[in-house]
């Protein structure tokens, strides 16, 4: 395949991935951030399956069977677990702005600078191989597809492709992960970008596995028939316990389940990237089978392999690209090619922002800060200096990696450099999750813990490896240092019969944990590491009050912590953070000196951006501390456990006196509202005497005083005056019946009644207004219903009310009522529907209200009394019968009561 | 002079609707009527009455929203404006006048007193 092509597939590979990105942080600019997609958090995970599991998992395979599958069974078994430890991990390190592992032990063992630095350094020596193989299957894939991989093929520009591509994932590193300094280190483009390479290297290899397993063989049947007529294949199958496999399985599983946890490139897009420990939960079952997608066709393509280039002429782990290439499926080369490149990319990407992270963080800014001279010429700029501090570290970390590609990595097989790898990050196990659930792990614990795991990790995992280069004598192998047989790396105090990686993995476990538990017993914790011990075990219960567990004490000026603050927020942000804090804890900013919340408050803020040592470091030289006695800090803490139990109680407390109060404020609310009825009645019951009172006198006055008024006026003036002492009368009425329905004094004169009876003198009493008006009443009677128990006039009464108010909401001459009885399942249906008005939606439970109009004033008061239908109501329902009103605006109304025949 | 002024009556009770137009006509004014504050509105701009005898529980647009349109409209503000009401506690005098009403009248009214005020005000717009 021409090299051009490939060189451009990768350009334009890496140019989608900065797309992705810039895309992803604009899209968050305008707040439709992806990353609050749980799918996102899931398949960044997936940053897990770098080109050892593209490429190095068949290579595997075909030399150790399914033993390659205990890399991915450890995090399987693990996700389960995340809930526990993953979770208390995010809030720790969301509460204390945690943004690296070396921060975290750093942080959790007093902010101690010397841990830092170990964990530093230790993650550098081991994962910087790790990036270098990830180059070197760059690389590697480049040549076998070029066939360029004979060395007379050689050529010196290829050296320099791994080159440059180093540099090229530098600048996207840089561009995507130094970009803004903030104290919470996330990178929501990176982790777009890395979310799609999840999905573009699983889709290859699944791309791939498909045309081997189908396109090639006959499906997995057939792949798995011819491999078990192979001897040595068929042993691939089976677990043999012979060769001490069971314990590899175990100490492989192990391995991994820590690897999961404790790589940086996982503590960054697990812990650092996690904007919502939700979303563990899908993470927890989503990455798992992510995990057994990219796994389905290892073994058909491992098998698939070993059958078609019988000869071994190709290295296994270039099976994914030779397969295609010996079919001449070019474009499917390609695509392995790229899947390949995406899962070496993204490891790359992230592993060098965690690793850049914690170099600048808790490494160089400490030192720095011991140098105030060179502080001081970035005295405005700090958070300037820590970005560049990280950018030229990615560079550096890249540049190592690669002389260490060229150099060394030849020597091994992916897989092995990456168990190595897997294997020094184990080493902070003990000091983290000792860290969180055992409050007497101490700082010299982890210190010697950590030295000497890594040590013995490095005699019995590395030297080997040195050896085989040719750097250190062959005789140490087999005699031991110094000629000390129990000092041979690889049979370590006389124990062998495990791989070299349980083996090195047993040892250094064993120092490790050993010498993390006794020193952490026989030594005495200082008072910030007690501080730090207790606030990170009870992180569930503290992250609440962690402001409250201050154990700073001392002066610091207001003006010099705001100093130094703008150094790295600038001046706005700044400002309005502590405005903020003082607002949320009622401190006067006007006061010289700062509070000691304040203080610890600002500290937090700059381990966000600097690491918790750094930022230790930069509080204490601007403040005069005082020490705080061990028994104070015991103190205080106790207190604050006390302020928490105490809290708990007073909160159930709070919480049935708040719902006394609130049931008693409810009973005066019921009242009150009672009472307000009783005075919006009477005062809309002398709102509406008043009404026609005035028509009466004032029209009566009129005819008084005009004697000569013209005679057809008068008249009408005096009927108006009858008609509204009718309505004064009637509202008289109403408003005593009413009130006796209300008091419960009205009593039902019951008898056998006939429905239908009762409809048609309705009807013949409204016979003369509805003629008057020119409205049609059609009545349809069921002549099934049965007589039953009712009061006969009350009943009239109600279907006079609803005729009469449908003759005045209809329009004259167009009008038409239709009234329905129906009787139904033992009780019968009376409705009245006109073609009127109709009622909008939000009256039509108000309208059985009395005055209902009292309260909005602005709504239209219906004509008539406004005490019709509540009467109606009350009568229906002393019959123990119901009334409803189904309408519509502009498309008439529909009155129903029904009354239960009994 | 009287006959010029142009007196509108906003009601939603033919009753006192009828009799307001008789005794306002009676005493010579060019008088309007309207039904509810929305129709009363279109008169006022057309119009432009020198006094509005107002309701104030009105369907639509009540009478004191009119009177804050009116008294808050440059070329409308001199209108004076009389609340009639049968809201008559102290409160909703007060309301009444807080909004810019120039005099509240609680109904039921005796009408030789109503008349008296209307053309007091009358002339107090003559006058000036």
């Amino acid at each position: 395949m021409n090299s051009i092509i490939l060189v451009l597939a990768s350009l334009l590979y890496l140019a989608f991935l900065f797309g992705v990105a810039y895309w992803a942080e604009k899209r968050s600019q305008k707040g439709k951030s992806l990353v609050t997609n749980p799918y996102i958090y899931a398949l960044s995970l997936a940053i897990y399956c770098t080109a050892w599991t593209f490429y190095g998992s068949v290579g595997r395979a075909v030399s150790y069977g399914i033993e390659y599958l205990s890399v991915y069974i450890g995090p399987t078994l693990m996700m389960p677990l995340w809930w526990l430890v993953i979770r208390k991990i995010i809030r720790i390190s969301k509460v204390y702005r945690i943004t690296s592992i070396a921060d975290f032990i750093s942080s959790r063992y007093g902010k101690n600078v010397t841990l830092g630095i170990i964990v530093t350094l230790v993650s550098l020596v081991g994962v910087l191989p790790y990036i270098a193989i990830q180059l070197k299957a760059i690389s590697s894939s480049f040549r076998i597809l070029t066939r360029t991989d004979s060395p007379a093929n050689s050529h010196i520009f290829l050296d320099d492709l791994t080159f440059y591509i180093s540099m090229g994932l530098g600048l996207f590193t840089i561009i995507f992960g130094t970009r803004k300094i903030d104290s919470t280190e996330r990178h929501e483009g990176m982790v777009a970008a890395i979310a799609a390479e999840s999905i573009i290297k699983a889709l290859a290899f699944i791309v791939v596995g498909i045309f081997v397993t189908y396109g090639i063989f006959n499906g997995f049947g057939d792949i798995f028939n011819k491999a078990a007529l192979h001897p040595q294949l068929k042993s691939q199958f089976l677990m043999d316990g012979n060769k001490g496999e069971y314990s590899s399985w175990f100490w492989h599983t192990a391995l991994s389940m820590s690897a999961i946890l404790f790589l940086p490139r996982q503590f960054q897009v697990a812990v650092v990237e996690n904007v919502n420990e939700k979303h563990l939960n899908k993470a927890m079952w989503l990455f798992p089978l992510y995990l057994l997608i990219i796994n389905i066709f290892v073994l058909p393509i491992a098998f698939g392999g070993e059958l078609l280039f019988p000869n071994h002429d190709v290295n296994p782990d270039n099976y994914l690209l030779a397969i295609p290439l010996k079919y001449d499926a070019k474009f499917l080369a390609l695509l392995t090619y790229i899947g390949g490149f995406s899962a070496a990319t993204s490891m790359v990407i992230v592993e060098t922002i965690a690793l850049s992270i914690m170099v600048s963080n808790s490494l160089i800014m400490p030192i720095l800060l011991a140098y105030p001279k060179i502080i001081g010429k970035y005295e405005n700029n700090l958070s300037g200096l820590v970005n560049n501090v990280r950018r030229v570290s990615i560079f550096i970390i890249l540049l190592l990696a690669y002389i260490y590609a060229k150099a060394i990595a030849q020597y091994f097989s992916l897989v092995s450099i990456g168990m190595v790898s897997f294997a020094a990050v184990a080493q902070f196990a003990p000091a983290i999750i000792g860290g969180i659930y055992w409050k007497e792990g101490n700082r010299k614990g982890a210190i010697i813990g950590l030295l000497s795991g890594t040590f013995i990790w490095f005699y019995t995992l590395v030297l080997p490896s040195l050896i085989g280069a040719g750097i250190f004598p062959q005789s140490i192998l087999e005699e031991g240092l110094w000629g000390i047989k129990a000092l041979r790396p690889s049979a370590l105090f006389g124990l062998e019969g495990m791989d070299d990686i349980s083996h090195g993995v047993f040892w250094s476990m064993f120092f490790n944990i050993g010498s993390y538990v006794s020193f952490s017993l026989i030594t005495k914790s200082t008072s910030i590491e007690l501080n730090q011990a207790v606030t990170f075990v009870d992180i569930f219960s503290h992250s609440k009050f962690t402001d409250n567990t201050t154990i700073w004490r001392g002066t610091a000026y207001l003006n010099d912590i705001r100093t130094l603050l703008i150094n790295f927020f600038g001046e706005r942000r700044t400002d309005r953070v502590l405005r903020l804090f003082a607002q949320k804890h009622s401190l006067n900013l006007e006061n010289k000196k700062a509070d000691p919340k304040l203080v610890t408050y600002s500290e937090k803020l700059l381990a966000g951006v600097v690491g918790a040592a750094s930022a230790r470091i930069m509080v204490a030289s601007i403040s005069k501390e005082e020490h705080i006695s061990m028994d104070e800090v015991v103190n205080i803490l106790r207190a604050s456990q006390e302020l928490m139990v105490n809290n708990k109680e007073l909160r159930r407390k709070s919480i049935e006196l708040e719902k006394a109060t609130s049931e008693l404020k409810e009973a005066n609310e019921i009242l009150k509202r009672t009472d307000k009825l009783k005075d919006d009645f009477l005062s809309t019951v002398a709102h509406e005497i008043r009404t026609p009172l005035t028509s009466i006198r004032a029209l009566s006055e009129i005819v008084y005083d005009n004697p000569d008024m013209d005679q057809e006026e008068r008249e009408h003036f005096l009927s108006t005056v009858v008609k509204e002492s009718d309505r004064l009368s009637r509202l008289i009425n109403q408003v005593l019946d009413l009130e006796k329905y209300e008091s419960g004094r009205q009593k039902l004169i019951k008898e056998n009644v006939d429905i239908q009876e009762i409809v048609k003198d309705s009807i013949d009493a409204l016979y003369q207004p509805a003629k008057e008006k020119g409205i049609k009443v059609v009545f349809l009677p069921d002549r099934f219903a049965p007589k039953f128990e009712a009061d006969r006039d009350k009943l009239v009464q109600v279907i006079v009310n609803l005729i009469s108010n449908a003759i005045k909401y209809c329009e004259a001459d167009k009008g038409e009522i239709q009234i329905a009885t129906h009787y139904v399942e033992g009780a019968i249906y009376t409705s009245i529907q006109d073609n009127g008005v109709g009622i909008a939606k939000e009256f039509q439970r108000l309208i059985f209200d009395k005055f209902f109009q009292a309260e909005d004033q602005t709504i239209k008061k219906p004509k008539g009394s406004g005490l019709g239908l509540a009467i109606s109501k009350k009568i229906v329902e002393l019959h123990q019968g119901q009334i409803w009103v189904e309408s519509e605006v502009g498309h008439g109304s529909k009155f129903t009561f029904m009354l239960p025949v009994v | 002079m009287k006959q010029q002024l142009k007196v509108l009556v906003v009601d939603d009770e033919p009753g006192i609707l009828m009799s307001l137009e008789f005794l306002m006509k009676k005493e010579g004014y060019q008088v309007f009527i309207a039904r509810d504050g929305e129709e009363a509105l279109d008169i006022i701009e057309r119009e432009i009455p020198s006094i509005i005898l107002l309701d104030i529980m009105m369907p639509n647009v009540d009478g004191y929203e009119v009177c804050r349109f009116v008294k808050s409209t440059l070329k409308l503000s001199h209108i004076k404006i009389v609340f009639l009401s049968a809201k008559n506690k102290e409160s909703d005098m007060e309301k009444g006048y807080a909004i810019g009403a120039d005099l509240y009248v609680p109904k039921p009214f005796s009408t030789r007193t109503l008349v008296s005020k209307v053309n007091a005000l009358a002339l107090g717009i003559a006058t000036s």
